[in-house]
């Protein structure tokens, strides 16, 4: 252990551990802007020193230090909020200021900008040290991120996120002194690049420099456009929604959720868990098939359009392994605008479905050409739960004063299956229960697959399915599913199924999830024990067991990989350029 | 080490063009600092320059007379830090291009007493906060400066005048009464600014000025003042 004073105060710490560590220990709170810490199922470590705000006086020391990477040595002594530091300080928000656009009133990232807050905490209500602000063209090229470089404060934590956490490796400092900014190499847009859009840099991102693109007008215009608007949410929005409305993060507000979206103007509200449902149907049967044979093993899941764009710009090579199935939000945009608008007779042209996803990548995947298997668009507007949280307070409804209410059927009825899609291992789980029952033709009791669930990075496990062991792996966030393909590569993994989100800790954590400043552990937890309680209190908790899914079959699609499922619910890959 | 300023400069170097008057030398590169004539004796050595407030840094000596504006110079020095900063703590980053910023100001002519204060407060923040050496010591040429050459400074400022004749902003070139009127100055202006019929008195047109100094390099009759 560790002994040092912090304002005269004595505190005991680890070795290894730093000087703002130490002060959190005495409630002392050292404000910090570029520094990012998080640990557990989102694991993420920024710690660049570069914005010195954290700086404190050291006894011994010429200068100020940076609190949040200095370690704590023996018999430190330290203060935190002398004049000097104080003055440090403010002279360094007042240039990172000098240097921002302060559109505060119309910033996206209002009310959730570390800037504004320390700004606001440190008093700054005048900039002193006023000049030349920097040029940056604002990148709007792709469907689901913006980059605003101007508000950039080279904090360098997406970078982090980017390249560490999920290895995929677009963003980095360029440019040099007051020219330096974060951005792809040459600064070419975000569309030209190998971005997966998972969204990792937007909930990492103290600014407003990385933000998703805004649907919520487009919305408001599509539900009041005399169409038929329908919507779905999936499973991680409920249990993510009502942080936004100060509610306790885990609280399950699926039926205040579906009341609102009515109240909103929505013809039908649907759940993609019903989707989920039907991915289960199909992946399921592609497995087993796989299985049976031999060939491709293991199968990857495909419900993920950000680790999908993964593969197909970095493991082209591997192709031929994932899931053929779309995913659960294109599988419900096809079936609604063939099967369902068919039932109603609505034409597909006149039919909107809109999208509510805890993530920034579907906002790109319902935008990829080759999905409109209905001739039209099948996914027609995504929103992010941040956006859905904004389109509610923006039509003045009082969230938490709501009565619950139900899905609509018959695409809101599904299963405690599709809902724990929501967090790592919950695809996995819900395609090995069917799996189970399919391979044995019994309706088994044993159907809590708890080796497969939790927040680790990468999970192994080996079950039965039948006679068969079933070697399973998870993985959630793109740097783990990097280990685990790079391990298929070389001919070294014995798995037959794997499960992968780009996320850290699954949808639950998705990049259109309300903002925790990057620290997710406690959140990411609650968030998730939301989930299994739902599956837990869910009548039916077998996907090919949900009424809807049989009548959608028995109506409509025939078997499940069946000629009308290969049109409508599965899909191919592209290859693609790795810059 | 132990040789004077002095002997570097003027035996080794063998003293300033044109005899022009010393001003000023600064040690140790661009983050070293300015020593004034009467510190010229000083035996060069890591201890008694950092006395000095310079330091021995790169080992180079740049040396300034009294055609020198040291309220440019350290503009000058700071505009290589800006060059070479790599921009990524804020300090060196934004804190560098605001102090260039203000000595620009000054040298335009728009500085105020407060633009000092402000240069010396961000400075020795910037000293104080900044990641690596090089932010650590960019500001050094503005307080050397500040601190031996007040007087240029408070020149610049309320005289709007740059004693050196360096600063453009404040500069203004008239024509006197030793005028013959031989037109060499007005068909050498680039900007054709100078006007006067032969053998007249000819005068400068302040709006159109580059403040060039062609007219005065030309004039065999001294009659061209830079005030």
């Amino acid at each position: 252990m560790i002994n040092l004073t912090i304002n005269k105060l004595p505190v005991q710490v680890n070795e290894g551990e730093t000087v703002l560590e130490a002060a959190h220990k005495l409630g002392i709170d050292i404000p910090t802007l570029c520094h990012l810490k998080s640990t557990g199922g989102c694991h993420i470590e920024s710690k660049t020193g570069s914005c010195r705000v954290c700086v404190v006086e050291i006894d011994g020391r010429p200068n100020l230090a940076p609190s949040c990477c200095t370690p704590a040595t023996e018999g430190m002594k330290v203060i935190t909020s002398s004049l000097r530091v104080i003055n440090a300080r403010r002279t360094m928000l007042d240039l990172l200021l000098s240097d921002h656009p302060k559109d505060c009133l119309t910033c996206e990232k209002s009310g959730d900008c570390k800037l504004q807050d320390l700004a606001s905490t440190f008093g700054l209500h005048r900039i002193k040290y006023k000049g030349e602000m920097s040029k940056h063209e604002i990148d709007v090229s792709s469907e689901a991120i913006v980059r605003d470089p101007n508000k950039c404060i080279m904090c360098r934590r997406c970078e982090v996120a980017c390249n560490e956490i999920q290895t995929v490796g677009v963003l980095s400092g360029i440019g040099r002194g007051f020219n330096a900014v974060v951005g792809p190499a040459d600064l070419r847009p975000l569309s030209e690049t190998k971005c997966t859009y998972c969204g990792r840099c937007v909930a990492a991102c103290p600014t407003g420099a990385l933000t998703e693109v805004d649907h919520t007008y487009k919305t408001w215009n599509a539900i009041n456009s005399g169409k038929t608007v329908v919507v779905q949410t999936a499973p991680a929005v409920r249990v993510a929604l009502g942080e936004a409305f100060g509610m306790e993060p885990g609280s399950i507000t699926t039926g205040k959720m579906v009341t609102a979206l009515r109240m909103m103007g929505f013809a039908k509200v649907f759940d993609t868990d019903f989707s989920a449902d039907l991915t289960i149907m199909e992946e399921t049967t592609e497995f087993i098939e796989r299985l049976k044979s031999g060939k491709n093993l293991p199968i990857l899941t495909s419900c993920c359009p950000g680790w999908v764009k993964f593969f197909e710009h970095q493991f082209k090579d591997l192709m031929h392994i994932p899931s053929t199935c779309k995913s659960p939000q294109q599988m419900f945009g096809a079936i609604a605008k063939t099967y369902y608008a068919k039932k109603i007779g609505v034409k597909p042209e006149d039919m909107i479905v809109v999208s509510v996803m805890p993530c920034l990548a579907k906002k790109y995947e319902a935008a990829r050409e080759e999905f409109n298997a209905s001739g039209n668009r099948d996914v027609d507007i995504v929103i992010t739960t941040r956006e859905l949280a904004a389109m509610i307070k923006e039509a003045g409804i009082a969230f938490d004063h709501l009565p619950e209410s139900q899905y609509d059927d018959p695409l809101g009825e599904s299963t405690g299956a599709g809902v724990i899609f929501g967090a790592t291992g919950g695809v996995l789980e819900a395609a090995l229960r069917t799996a189970a029952d399919w391979v044995t033709g019994k309706d088994l009791k044993e159907i809590d697959f708890t080796a497969v669930r939790g927040l680790d990075g990468i999970k192994e496990a080996t079950v039965k399915v039948g006679d068969v062991e079933v070697n399973a792996a998870i993985a959630s966030g793109l740097g783990n599913a990097r280990q685990l393909l790079e391990k298929i590569r070389r001919g070294e993994a014995k798995y037959h199924i794997i499960e992968i989100m780009a996320c850290p800790g699954g949808c639950l954590n998705g990049g259109g999830q309300p903002y925790s400043d990057g620290k997710c552990e406690d959140i990411l937890t609650k968030r998730m024990q939301a989930i299994y309680k739902d599956d837990k209190n869910s009548k039916i908790r077998k996907s090919h067991l949900n009424p809807s899914i049989q009548k959608l079959y028995a109506e409509f699609l025939g078997k499940p990989c069946g000629e009308m499922s290969h049109k409508l619910l599965h899909t191919h890959y592209h290859g693609r350029e790795n810059v | 080490m132990g040789t004077t300023l002095r002997q570097i400069i003027f035996t080794v170097g063998g003293g300033i063009m044109n005899d022009r008057k010393f001003k000023a030398v600064q040690t140790g590169g661009p983050s070293g600092g300015c020593i004034k004539f009467d510190q010229i004796d000083t035996e060069i050595d890591y201890e008694s320059l950092k006395r000095l407030g310079s330091m021995m840094g790169s080992g180079g000596m740049i040396v300034m007379d009294e055609d020198d504006c040291m309220v440019n110079v350290a503009k000058f020095f700071l505009e290589f830090t800006l060059d070479e900063s790599c921009g990524k703590c804020t300090p060196c980053r934004i804190g560098n291009k605001r102090l260039f910023e203000m000595l620009t100001r000054i040298c335009d002519g728009r500085g105020t007493m407060q633009t000092i204060q402000d240069l010396k407060d961000l400075s020795y923040t910037i000293k104080d906060t900044a990641l690596c050496g090089l932010g650590q010591t960019s500001p050094n040429p503005v307080l050397s400066t500040i601190a031996q050459f007040e007087n240029e400074y408070l020149g610049h400022i309320k005289d709007k005048r740059c004693e050196a004749g360096v600063c453009k902003s404040l500069l203004k070139f008239e024509i006197n009464e030793k005028c013959v009127g031989c037109t060499l100055c007005a068909r050498n202006c680039p900007a054709s600014c100078i006007t006067g019929s032969v053998k007249q008195r000819h005068s400068i047109d302040q709006n159109k000025c580059l403040k060039c100094g062609v007219c005065m390099e030309v004039c065999k009759f001294h009659a061209v003042e830079r005030k």
